[in-house]
């Protein structure tokens, strides 16, 4: 199997202006790789970088030194270095970014968030929304509240609004956090056989997760960040079918 | 990956604009780094210098900073409200991309603006002829695009009332009776009437009270998930920022400081301009 992401020696340091010139040093030298079709989880406590490297992969952060190799569809680019025109591109056509907490433009409706990136692709609105309304449903939200604005939906709700947005593009590769934080089991299973299922279409995919349960379903292989550097990656096991 | 520079809409390159009589030392003399925009040697004012971006089709960028800090300046020049004083830009929807437009003759530039430009301005007067009905505002910019059969003028004029929510039975009363919010969104169908690729949004939000604010907002980011246009999105508000752009340019004292993708510029500002802007985000 191929690389999809080759992450070599990468470091982020913020440097705060405005306090003084303070540095916070959030990620060393962290290297590892993710396979294609590979399922990656990343653990380690509260503050020890695992967002921080999430949004370093996605841009949302810039990296202040190292490399993120990612092979798109078109050939490897780097991620710390492509110009913002490139990150779009890729952005809207395959890598997808879950973040721990729903953010969204308000007053738009639960099925049109869902459906957000699907719109862009696809000038069938209303097929989308059907498609949207099917996934909201497996996720189990009610359906009183498809057509209501997120902001005013429970820490759950609106978890599963995120990770419908994110699973419904199915990209090629897809960065989640914490999938199942605030989920019920049953819906933390419909969570997991979602993204597994994703696995099965090809989609590589790199999830923060600290529920042992999500770890232990989901996860190929583990990769555990304290104080920013990366303790234990766990060796790929060698499956011979 | 292929490299691809040439998708763009909108090429700027260096555009300046300084109001009096500069030496040669004026660039250096002033800036961020000067915390000022104002010549020390010939108090001359640099209101923006080094302006340089490309724009992609359908792209929104937007252009935040203080009063002052020359953003509104940088939109004017590309919609030639003013004379720039030095630099280049160029637009791939007009003699594909092969013509600086800011050194076109005013009959090309006319052209131009009526034809592949729209602006909303932050006060209704400046985009709108009080002395017309809404919809004779929206005719004069159909008919400048070289519209004359008035059963179409009229109906495209009311469609596009329609599709920004202003109430069509009143097409033909003055934009002086209308709310702020009703003004700014005529003023957005003028803007748009000629299905222009590019628009330019100064602070249309600012001065509206905030459900009204809202409305608005909404309305654009509509009328750009329909039509795709390409906005420059000029706010010294970061939420609008946030609501609408894809990328964000930060201006202070007429220099750019930082650009990015908008969401790294709001969680991962370096400039320390920038920095103080965020964390001024309520």
């Amino acid at each position: 199997m191929n690389n999809i992401l080759e992450v070599n020696e990468l470091s982020k340091v913020f440097n705060l202006h405005i306090l003084r010139d303070k540095h916070i040093e959030a990620l060393k030298n962290i290297s590892f790789s993710v396979k294609e079709g590979e399922i990656i989880g990343l653990t380690g406590k509260s503050g020890s970088g695992k967002s921080s490297l999430m949004k370093c992969i996605y841009r949302t952060y810039l990296a202040t030194s190292g490399e993120i190799i990612y092979t798109a569809k078109n050939g490897p680019i780097d991620m710390v270095k492509a110009n913002d025109h490139e990150i779009i591109a890729l952005r809207k056509s395959e890598i997808t970014y879950c973040s721990q907490f729903l953010s969204v433009i308000p007053r738009v409706p639960a099925v049109d968030v869902v459906s957000e990136y699907l719109f862009r692709s696809e000038k069938d609105k209303e097929s989308v929304r059907t498609k949207a309304k099917h996934m909201l449903e497996k996720l189990a939200l009610p359906s009183e509240l498809w057509d209501a604005f997120p902001v005013t939906f429970s820490g759950g709700e609106q978890q599963r609004i995120n990770v419908a947005r994110a699973i419904i593009a199915e990209p090629r590769f897809l960065l989640i956090d914490e999938p199942t934080a605030s989920l019920d089991s049953r819906t933390k299973d419909v969570v997991i056989d979602l993204i597994l299922a994703l696995k099965k279409k090809g989609t590589s995919v790199l999830c923060i997760s600290h529920d042992e349960y999500t770890l232990e379903r989901l996860v190929d292989r583990r990769l555990h960040l304290q104080l920013g550097s990366i303790t234990t990656i766990e060796q790929e096991e060698i499956n011979i079918n | 990956m292929t490299r691809n520079d040439n998708n763009w809409l909108l090429r700027v390159n260096n555009l300046t604009k300084i109001y009096g009589e500069p030496n040669e030392r004026t660039l250096e003399l002033t800036g961020p780094e000067f915390n000022s925009n104002i010549c020390p040697e010939t108090e001359s004012i640099v209101a923006c210098a080094d302006i340089s971006f490309d724009l992609y089709p359908g792209e929104v960028l937007g252009i935040v900073g203080e009063s002052g800090s020359g953003k509104s300046t940088v939109v004017k020049m590309l919609y030639f409200d003013l004379e720039k004083t030095a630099g280049d830009a160029w637009l791939s929807a007009y003699e594909s991309g092969e013509v600086n437009i800011l050194e076109e003759s005013n009959q090309r530039k006319r052209f131009i603006r009526n034809r592949l430009m729209g602006m909303v301005y932050q006060n209704p007067r400046d985009g709108l002829n009080f002395g017309f009905s809404s919809g004779g505002n929206i005719a004069e910019k159909l008919i400048m695009a070289g519209q004359m059969h008035v059963g179409n003028i009229r109906e495209r004029a009311s469609d596009l009332l329609y599709k920004t929510e202003v109430p069509v039975q009143r097409m033909d009363d003055r934009p002086g009776t209308f709310s702020g919010g009703m003004q700014q969104r005529v003023q957005i169908s003028k803007a748009i009437a000629n299905n222009p690729p590019l628009l330019f949004l100064d602070e249309v939000t600012t001065g509206l009270d905030v459900s009204v604010q809202a409305k608005v907002l909404d309305l654009i980011r509509e009328l750009q998930n329909d039509l795709g246009i390409a906005m420059i999105v000029v706010s010294h508000d970061l939420s609008v920022i946030r609501m609408l752009t894809d990328r964000t340019i930060v201006m202070k004292n007429g220099r750019i400081v930082e650009s990015g993708l908008t969401d790294q510029i709001l969680q991962d500002p370096q400039h320390e301009y920038s920095q103080l802007l965020v964390s001024s985000l309520l």
